[in-house]
């Protein structure tokens, strides 16, 4: 049972740092950015090329996969991206879905169609035993990194002039232009930073979760669901989200295993019915 | 009251078939013995044709966007397939009828769902819908036989008169005739009043609510109808190939049917089906170049599409069609061509 809570906890956190930069490039542009996955994956491939190829320690192998993503999504972002946010909704998800199955073949054409998997150090394999609960070292690790992020992040959004930026810009686009910020060069920066937590989070989830070409479509549910569940004004709210996506997931694969995936989805749609804004967003009126 | 009586004539000014419309459906039929040999990939464009239909219906003409027509397809799949397994009903047509009524209830039930929220929320919850309902089938597998798919459905002759033969040509005779007979339904609907007011809802539904259209019965309306279409399209393809998978539900589905409508163009019906023409075609001759990465193309023409903008390849097409409408005319000239003329009575 607190194995389960545990792993639940893991897996969310995880969700929270693959997901959390597109809650806000979709807060902050309001663009519906379907291939955020693709990037997860690039930063997941990015690592088992880097350790398993060239012996890079896993340790150095994680900043690697986050910088890598990082100026793929930047370069993304002024090349392609910046040409689409002025698009109706329909046109943004015919594009990056169109950027999705392109990612996929090219994986595909690369990499080969077989699930990889990164090499982990011994010192991190093997579980501790805690009070009669079973907790995975990994897990821990990615509980103890993720947190850590977390709590950087919130930092950044509340603290620095930056995150006051960033927060002007998602709460009013055309009153931050009006003061002077320029809302281009934040999204665009935001966008590079979290295209690169993607990348580290697939990097870091590339055991627990599967690294082949067809993970940006198998978990565009699931961070759409973080998304919009979660709301896109605060990080707390994604944060909440997920992590009740992963504990909900495990706890439902674990008890009713057949059900699959059936009682994530049933969540969501009720809470989308409940408060179509997500579950945690400020009623602010628009 | 001349103004109402103005008005019906615009209307039905409107409605009249274009000979080009009748050359294109007269095309349509004449390649049942034009292609011989190509009945298995015809069938198919034809009922991918249909399904972009029922998406066009709530894409193009009410604006909601949609990730989920494939719940609808694939539960009229299913059903459709599971009566004439266990003998329920054997007979083609009125299993093909019911499929589109199931399909339909669900989509007035899931209608509701869909009216909440912005454009994002309405994607999510229509994917969820359809992915929800790939999960039960998979867990009831003794019922729908899981990730191995429906197999031993057994279809009896059409009417009682027409089998389905190993070369498709009656499949593709049937399919056809069903998406002609859907599209006359569906284009009598969008040219009544009815698909006027959808119009209006589409382009402002505050300002359509002011004057007096009930936005929400409108919408409830023309999804649980557009749900109908896209189940009778799954219907056909169960019924066709005596057999139904759980991909039917699949995401993939719901994407692919986009890219038809966009290749196609939204909002005047044949968007659908010159779009599955072309896409059947592309994916077609792709896949016999590179058989495992025909998916890379598919999204950079989907890429391509979008960053060229999607106006200005419906403004090409617009040239094209008012070019050959011109041509059309001027080859058979019609008595009181008032195309176009505003109704103000003069």
């Amino acid at each position: 049972m607190l194995t389960i809570l545990f792993d639940g906890i893991a897996y969310g956190m995880l969700l929270f740092v693959l997901a959390c930069g597109l809650s806000v490039t979709l807060g902050l542009m309001n663009f519906i950015n379907l291939a955020h996955g693709a990037f997860a994956m690039a930063g997941g491939y990015c690592t088992v090329i880097v350790v398993n190829r060239f012996g890079v320690p896993f340790a150095l192998g994680l900043p690697i996969a986050f910088l890598v993503t990082a100026l793929i999504g930047g370069l993304f972002e002024r090349t392609l991206y910046v040409h689409v946010y002025a698009k109706p909704h329909l046109d943004q998800v015919l594009f990056t879905i169109g950027l999705v199955f392109m990612s996929v073949a090219a994986t595909d054409y690369v990499m080969g169609s077989s699930q990889q998997f990164v090499q982990i150090p011994e010192a991190l394999q093997g579980q501790f035993n805690v009070f009669g609960i079973g907790m995975g070292k990994y897990r821990l690790l990615i509980i103890v990194v993720c947190g850590l992020l977390t709590v950087a992040l919130q930092l950044i959004l509340t603290k620095t002039r930056f995150g006051s930026r960033l927060r002007a810009a998602v709460d009013d686009q055309r009153v931050a232009r009006g003061l002077g910020i320029n809302v281009g060069a934040v999204f665009a920066v935001t966008f590079a930073f979290g295209s690169g937590l993607a990348g580290l989070g697939g990097a870091l989830g590339a055991e627990i979760l599967g690294l082949d070409p067809t993970f940006p479509l198998k978990y565009m549910i699931y961070f759409l669901i973080v998304v919009t569940v979660g709301g896109t004004s605060s990080i707390t709210g994604p944060f909440l989200a997920s992590i009740l996506l992963g504990i909900g997931d495990v706890a439902g694969k674990y008890y009713v295993p057949k059900l699959g995936a059936f009682v994530i989805y049933a969540i969501m749609i009720a809470v989308l019915l409940w408060r179509p804004q997500g579950l945690f967003a400020r009623s602010a009126a628009r | 009251m001349p103004l109402a009586d103005d008005v019906s004539a615009y209307l039905k000014q409107r409605a009249r078939w274009s000979p080009l419309e009748i050359a294109f459906w007269i095309f349509a039929f004449a390649t049942i013995w034009l292609f011989p040999g190509k009945y298995l990939i015809m069938k198919d464009t034809a009922i991918l044709a249909l399904f972009a239909l029922s998406l066009d219906l709530i894409l193009g003409y009410a604006g909601i966007l949609s990730l989920g027509q494939a719940a609808f397809f694939g539960i009229a799949g299913y059903f459709s397939g599971l009566i004439a397994k266990y003998g329920i009903i054997n007979e083609p047509v009125i299993a093909l009828i019911l499929g589109g009524l199931v399909a339909a209830a669900l989509g007035f039930v899931t209608s509701f769902l869909v009216l909440r929220g912005s454009d994002l929320t309405r994607l999510m919850v229509t994917l969820g819908v359809s992915l929800m309902l790939g999960e039960v089938a998979n867990r009831y597998s003794d019922l729908t036989g899981g990730a191995d798919g429906l197999q031993g459905v057994t279809v009896e002759p059409i009417l009682g008169l027409f089998r389905f033969d190993l070369y498709g040509h009656n499949g593709y005779v049937y399919c056809l005739i069903v998406m002609f007979v859907c599209f006359v339904i569906a284009r009598r609907i969008v040219y009544s009043p009815f698909g006027l007011s959808l119009r209006a809802v589409k382009g402002n539904s505050l300002r359509a609510a002011a004057i007096g259209i009930p936005v929400k019965w409108r919408l409830v309306a023309i999804y649980t109808i557009s749900a109908g279409f896209a189940g009778i399209a799954g219907a056909l393809l169960t019924q066709t190939t005596a057999f139904c998978s759980l991909d039917v539900f699949s995401l993939d589905r719901s994407a692919d049917l986009l890219l038809v409508l966009i290749i196609g163009g939204t909002g005047y019906l044949y968007g659908g089906l010159i779009g599955a023409v072309i896409y059947r075609f592309l994916q077609d001759w792709i896949s016999t170049l590179t058989p495992q990465y025909w998916q890379f193309w598919i999204g950079l023409v989907l890429v391509v599409i979008v960053l060229v903008g999607r106006d200005r390849i419906g403004a090409g097409n617009e040239a094209v069609r008012n070019t050959i409408y011109r041509l059309c005319t001027r080859l058979m000239p019609r008595p009181a061509a008032l195309r176009g003329a505003a109704p103000d009575g003069t």
